[in-house]
């Protein structure tokens, strides 16, 4: 079965049935990495008892290329359940919201490892590009994999991005490829990747690339009467949304007997300007952002016996970034802040029976945040982190069951007049549990039925903790609780025009309580406090399809639509719950209907791709009256690429539309999106 | 198909994007009509910052009817209604000034129709008082001191209504509030906002006539409210540090030029009624981690407590974040503004001088600022 499956797969070379691949970082693969490549992207059946009881929703390869997308954050647009907060252009903030829990509930992994914010706890998907990720994978809950990091197990939804992998065909020992984008927002951005491959064992990357983009566009904002005569009707150009970023990244990867083993380094360097809202009388703002990332990670997998089998991972990263506001019509501002992470991580799975694994991991993980801020807290804090898992298939149904146990230690300073009045130390210790559960009626049909059950919490971040009059010493942290049952349903055919599809849907329930909100502290606009007080109820659904074609004349056709539905209620304040009140409410900026639809039309050596993300009417507060209605928006985008061969190398050209109907939309209110524009790829490999 | 399929899912499920129509102002009936030499009063909705939500709503006397967002709806042209944090609001002669913070302007409408006449651009403005045929607007957007730390004057821009132009400044201290105009003078409460924890404690002291700052009266910490009574006493109110000095009220005497009295009380609204003096202190305590809140008048000749909470009814318990009070110069009905979280609509409570709620009703976002509409009154 598998094998025909393979075979059918490798039939349809330009195809994107990709992101129906489910368990594939497997041992097993190991030796296969190099050769197989296409094997990493088939539908595994059958025993395997460590690998994932809920798929994730993936997209890879060559479906991820055509996605025209500029970073990680556009790309993650086409999952299900996940809003994405975007403040617009190439240089502007963009973070994504899983089922309306909240950005920092969400784990983001690059390469397996998590990224770390300690200081906000926000990950800027807008700040990794496309160029040198292969894989992004959404998991609701956990990866429903028991061998893996405890940290993996510590977020309420977690996105793994996956680089690329050193790929040679026959008897090659370097690959080269040149890529230059260009376009709208007076973007320049090239990047060039090589990949070296020293023995049958050992390979290597390394891949640099520069983004240079003025950011400007133009944005209109209008309103009518109500008969439909333009009462005002302005365009204007956004400025500040420059953008000149530097990144290189380098990778190592090895196999040896049983095992596998990797290490990369990773250095971003960037400026930018931060676009502020529009609004009234102010068209323009003049803050700046700089930011240095550096990270060096490590993992090694190694199979000791039959039954056991073993990964470290271990990581070191800097970050560094200022902020600058030098207008001198608002509070000047030059904040520096530098954040250290230390992480090891160990992960030890033994198989008791052929169908029941337990894994037991280990990590600690230290943060460390200086800042130039004035009686800054200094603040370090230890996380030692513990799992255990365990993964058990009978017949059709496989079960998963794993209990996290945190302990976090806060070590920081009170100050005053720079001079430490008073040292702190906070510890807090945490179990929490989580289910999931998938059968497989029958073994002829490819209906799965899935449950889960997780509850999970996030840590005030440093910002939520220390940051100067807003900051809350005395925060908890803020819990997720989330129910979630689905089916998938999936088809193949090896004859005909209709080669296969699938289909899945979930329903599910989350509540996120002791909701860390920034409420008024007195009186006066700039006073907050960060408190635990909120609570939101979040019932939804997602669902997803995807359809392929073969049609004659080499014609390869497919599709699939993403559609979310969500009601995300404010319960923080019952006796707010009148005229305009927002008990119960829709919570700020998630509508109640989204969705997204893909069409790619493949022909030989051109590729002709549509997409289209739809965002249904919200409201920028619980408050639901009209005042604060925010309207739907919905964006076309058109591409097509031609692969160009020669002897010994190729190079592909791809134009691309975005905003086809140049559609004038907000995402986040006083924050214009731009319209129509242009982007030219040209890809040179040899 | 996949895209007759998304059509059809499209249409079924939700609704297309539409043109965004122009506010139409929303009328609430709260209560019944009252005649008297009061047509109405105006409240500015500050609406929190970054979000473009100033608006202006009306309470008129002799309708008993509350309408939310009257400047947008007789101002229908301009783009980006109102702008970006309302600070103060004042009327003077035939015209309405709305100081705009964050919009870095005054905007200057007909008091009548609420038609914009035009505005004055200055930028972080903040407060605005009037005398003798000017306006005067403080601004924390003053010279930039060029020392170790980078530190920023106020100043006070003198306005000629008539002209609607800035025809001189004068340079005061770190980020001046609110002022009055007393005897040819004017104070300025600076704050030194922008300076934590090394606020500013003086007050600056303008002469009028050749509109220069004269000196600086040493008072507290992080100074706000600015009132002048009948009787030449200057009410001042600090906020505070937030930690260890709380926020307290200053009576001083400008006759005399001395520190009248210390009211140690936290005083974040205050509005002055013949007499007396209406206070609403909010206080953020790290004890209780709550916002503690108090309603208090205080008589200005006996300058003695009068009153430890003017709402009588137990109203007090359901104002979540009280902002901002009035008082009606002639029923005496007493207008408390509650901001609830300041990104919600707020709400505005009216009680009868016996404390007694007598109507409330929704607002714009932070309700903070009146100005009471009348025929032949001191508009002040």
């Amino acid at each position: 079965m598998l094998k025909r499956f393979t075979m059918t797969l490798l039939a349809l070379v330009a195809c994107s049935l990709g992101s129906w691949a489910q368990g594939n970082n497997s041992l097993s693969q190991v030796n296969d990495i190099d050769t197989m490549q296409y094997l990493q992207n088939v539908v595994v059946y059958g025993n395997k008892p460590y690998g994932n009881v809920i798929p994730s929703q993936m997209l890879k390869g060559k479906q991820l290329e055509r996605l025209n997308s500029h970073s990680v954050a556009d790309a993650v647009r086409y999952f299900a359940g996940v809003q994405l907060k975007d403040y617009g252009g190439v240089g502007g903030i963009k973070t994504v919201d899983m089922r309306s829990m909240g950005t920092n509930h969400m784990g983001v992994f690059y390469d397996g490892i998590q990224l770390g914010n300690a200081q906000n706890g926000q990950i800027d998907l807008g700040r990794f590009s496309l160029d040198n990720v292969e894989e992004i994978a959404l998991y609701n809950g956990q990866k429903s994999e028991i061998f893996q990091p405890a940290r993996d197990y510590g977020s309420a939804g977690s996105i793994y991005l996956r680089t690329k992998r050193p790929k040679f065909v026959g008897d090659k020992r370097d690959n080269l490829n040149v890529t230059m984008r260009t376009g709208s927002f007076g973007l320049a951005n090239p990047s060039v990747r090589w990949e070296h491959k020293f023995s049958r064992t050992l390979t290597m990357s390394l891949n640099a690339e520069y983004t240079y983009a003025t950011g400007q566009y133009h944005f209109r904002y209008r309103k009518v009467f109500s008969d439909g005569v333009v009462a005002w009707d302005t365009t204007a150009v956004r400025k500040n949304g420059d953008v000149k970023a530097f990144r290189a990244e380098g990778a190592i990867f090895g196999t040896i007997n049983d095992g596998k083993w990797n290490a990369k380094f990773y250095y971003y360097d960037s400026e930018r300007g931060i676009p502020g809202a529009i609004v009234n009388n102010v068209w323009m703002s003049s803050q700046r952002q700089w930011d240095r990332n550096f990270f060096a990670q490590g993992s090694w997998q190694q199979r000791i016996s039959d039954r056991f089998e073993m990964m470290l991972n271990a990581k070191y990263a800097r970050d560094y970034m200022r902020y600058l506001n030098p207008d001198t019509t608002l509070m000047y501002l030059d904040n520096k802040f530098w954040q250290d992470e230390i992480y090891v991580s160990t992960a030890n799975k033994y198989t008791i029976m052929t169908d029941w694994d337990v894994n037991v991991s280990v990590d600690y993980k230290w943060n460390y945040l200086n800042s130039n801020l004035s009686n800054f807290a200094y603040p370090t804090r230890h996380t030692l982190l513990a799992a255990i898992a365990t993964a058990r298939t009978w017949r059709g149904l496989k079960m998963q069951a794993s209990l996290l146990f945190t302990h976090v230690n806060d070590r920081y300073t009170s100050r005053s007049a720079g001079v430490v009045v008073l040292k702190h130390n906070k510890r807090l210790d945490k179990f929490t549990p989580a289910v999931f559960l998938s059968y497989q009626p029958w073994q002829e049909h490819d209906l799965t039925f899935r449950a889960f059950f997780k509850r999970i919490f996030r840590m005030p971040t440093f910002n939520d903790l220390f940051y100067t009059d807003i900051g809350n010493a005395g925060l908890k942290p803020e819990y997720a609780t989330q129910w979630n049952v689905g089916a998938l349903y999936q088809r193949y055919s090896e004859e005909g025009v209709f080669s296969g599809f699938k289909v899945s849907a979930d329903a599910y329930y989350n509540i996120v309580d002791d909701k860390i909100i920034a409420i008024p502290k007195g009186t006066g606009q700039y006073r907050w406090m960060m408190m635990n007080i909120g609570k939101v109820k979040i019932r939804g659904v997602d669902v997803t399809a995807r359809l392929a074609f073969r049609l004659p004349h080499d014609l390869v056709l497919e599709g699939g639509v993403n559609y979310t539905y969500q009601r995300a209620q404010d319960y923080t304040n019952p006796n707010d719950n009148f005229d305009g009140g927002t008990y119960k409410g829709q919570i700020a900026y998630i509508p109640w209907h989204s969705g997204s639809a893909t069409v790619h039309l493949a022909w030989r050596n051109l590729d002709v791709n549509y997409s289209c993300i739809y965002v249904g009417e919200r409201y920028h507060t619980s408050a639901n009256i009209l005042a604060n209605h925010e309207q739907p928006w919905y964006t076309h985008d058109l591409s097509a690429s031609y692969l160009l061969h020669f002897s010994r190398s190729s190079l592909k050209v791809t134009a691309e539309v975005n905003n086809l109907f140049n559609q004038q939309y907000d995402v986040i209110q006083n924050y214009p999106m731009p319209g129509r524009n242009y982007r030219l790829i040209l890809k040179f490999d040899i | 198909m996949i895209q007759l399929l998304l059509t059809a899912l499209m249409l079924t499920v939700a609704s297309c994007r539409e043109e965004v129509t122009i506010f139409v102002p929303e009328e609430v009936e709260v209560t019944t009509p009252q005649f008297s030499s009061l047509l109405g009063f105006f409240v500015l909705n500050e609406g929190n910052m970054g979000s473009n939500k100033t608006t202006l709503d009306y309470y008129n006397f002799r309708t008993g009817r509350y309408s939310r967002n009257v400047f947008a709806s007789a101002n229908p042209t301009v783009p980006k209604e109102m702008g970006d944090v309302g600070n103060d609001l004042g009327i003077y002669g035939s015209k309405l000034y709305a100081v705009i913070n964050c919009s870095n302007k005054v905007d200057v409408m007909d008091k009548m129709s609420v038609k914009k006449i035009g505005q004055i651009n200055i930028p972080n403005c903040r407060f605005i008082k009037f005398y003798g045929g000017y306006a005067y607007v403080t601004s924390y957007a003053g010279p930039i001191e060029i020392s170790e730390e980078y530190r920023q004057h106020g100043y006070v821009a003198k306005v000629d209504t008539a002209t609607l132009e800035v025809v001189d400044t004068c340079v005061v201290g770190f980020q001046p509030d609110e002022l009055d105009i007393v005897n040819g003078k004017i104070y300025v409460a600076n704050s030194g906002g922008y300076m934590v924890p090394n606020y500013e404690n003086t007050v600056s002291v303008i002469d009028i006539d050749t509109f220069s700052e004269e000196r600086r009266i040493d008072i507290a910490i992080n100074l706000q409210c600015c009132r002048a009574d009948r009787n030449g006493m200057l009410w001042i109110s600090s906020r505070g540090d937030y930690y260890d000095t709380s926020s307290k009220l200053y009576a001083y005497d400008t006759r005399h030029q001395r520190l009248a009295k210390v009211f140690d009380r936290s005083v974040s609204s205050m509005w002055l009624d013949g007499d007396s003096l209406y206070v609403i202190g909010s206080q953020f305590s790290y004890v209780t981690m709550k916002t503690e809140v108090s309603f208090g008048i205080i008589n200005v000749n006996t300058m003695e407590l009068v009153s430890t909470n003017f709402i009588t009814d137990g109203t007090d318990a359901s104002i979540e974040m009280a902002y901002s009070v009035a008082v009606n110069p002639i029923t005496k009905e007493i207008y408390v503004a509650d901001a609830k979280d300041y990104v919600s609509p707020g709400r505005l409570y009216c009680f009868s001088p016996q404390g007694v709620r007598l109507w409330d009703v929704r607002t714009g976002d932070i309700p903070a600022h009146f100005a009471f509409l009348g025929e032949n009154i001191n508009e002040k």
